[in-house]
């Protein structure tokens, strides 16, 4: 199987739907089939790493802490659609992994150069 | 023209999104245009699609149904993703005995599998589409 480089695309809030928690159960599988991974996190999505979250009083796995795990599967990009984090008042120091902050024409390319776009 | 292979991904339930909807006639379109699906995968909501005991009513349509249809006639793969089924209560013979429920309800032409079914097909197609 060749090593293929798939976009995830994460565009919907961490736990108002399943997508989130569904979508990095794939992306775990994929950088385990040794696929090049690159994670990128638009619109809504960019909640998903906001550094401190408690999902207690929900009552749903706080699956946010994967991401920092994430790390020992070496993704080739970490990607934060700059637009999104800044509309929704939020900066790089808010996200629990370090990011590179994309502005629309880089992540365009970035997509572009991909394999496969997977969305979530 | 030159024959591809695809791959679908099937995120969106059935009835509740056209996403679903849109993926079968993808799929048939992709089909008639004499090009090869290598695998249907169902993931998120779109695994529910699976069950054989839906009873949509009589004017709407029978999506599991047409998929069935759709499998039978071009010998499709349709992969249900083994994690988001269970959650969602879509058991084979298999599954139904391993976690001791009373029942299974998976309809023929699906089979249930892991995700690293979803990643091959990625690895494998010359075109993956999303749906939902």
């Amino acid at each position: 199987m060749s090593a293929r480089s798939v976009a995830f695309l994460n565009r919907r809030g961490p736990h108002g739907t399943i997508h989130a928690r569904e979508a990095l159960e794939v992306v775990l599988v994929g950088a385990a089939f040794d696929q090049r991974v690159r994670l990128v996190f638009m619109d809504d999505g960019v909640y998903q790493l906001v550094r401190g979250q408690d999902t207690t009083p929900l009552g749903v796995k706080d699956f946010a802490r994967a991401f920092r795990a994430l790390a020992m599967y070496e993704p080739e990009r970490v990607v934060v659609a700059r637009r999104c984090l800044e509309a929704r008042g939020l900066a790089a120091d808010d996200l629990l992994v370090e990011v590179e902050l994309l502005d629309d024409d880089a992540l365009a390319e970035l997509l572009d150069g991909s394999d496969v776009v997977l969305s979530f | 023209m030159t024959r591809m292979k695809f791959g679908i991904l099937v995120n969106a339930g059935p009835y509740q999104h056209q996403a679903c909807d849109s993926a079968l006639n993808f799929t048939r379109a992709v089909l008639a245009r004499g090009h090869r699906v290598l695998r249907v995968f169902f993931y998120h909501d779109g695994v529910n699609v699976a069950t054989r005991l839906a009873v949509p009513p009589q004017d709407d349509r029978d999506l599991g149904a047409a998929w069935q249809a759709l499998a039978r006639e071009h010998g499709l793969d349709l992969v249900v993703c083994v994690a988001a089924a269970q959650r969602r209560g879509i058991l084979d013979a298999d599954e139904r005995t391993r976690h001791g429920r009373d029942a299974d309800n998976l309809a023929e032409g699906f089979r249930i599998a892991g995700l690293g079914q979803l990643v091959e097909a990625t690895a494998d197609a010359d075109r993956f589409v999303v749906f939902g």
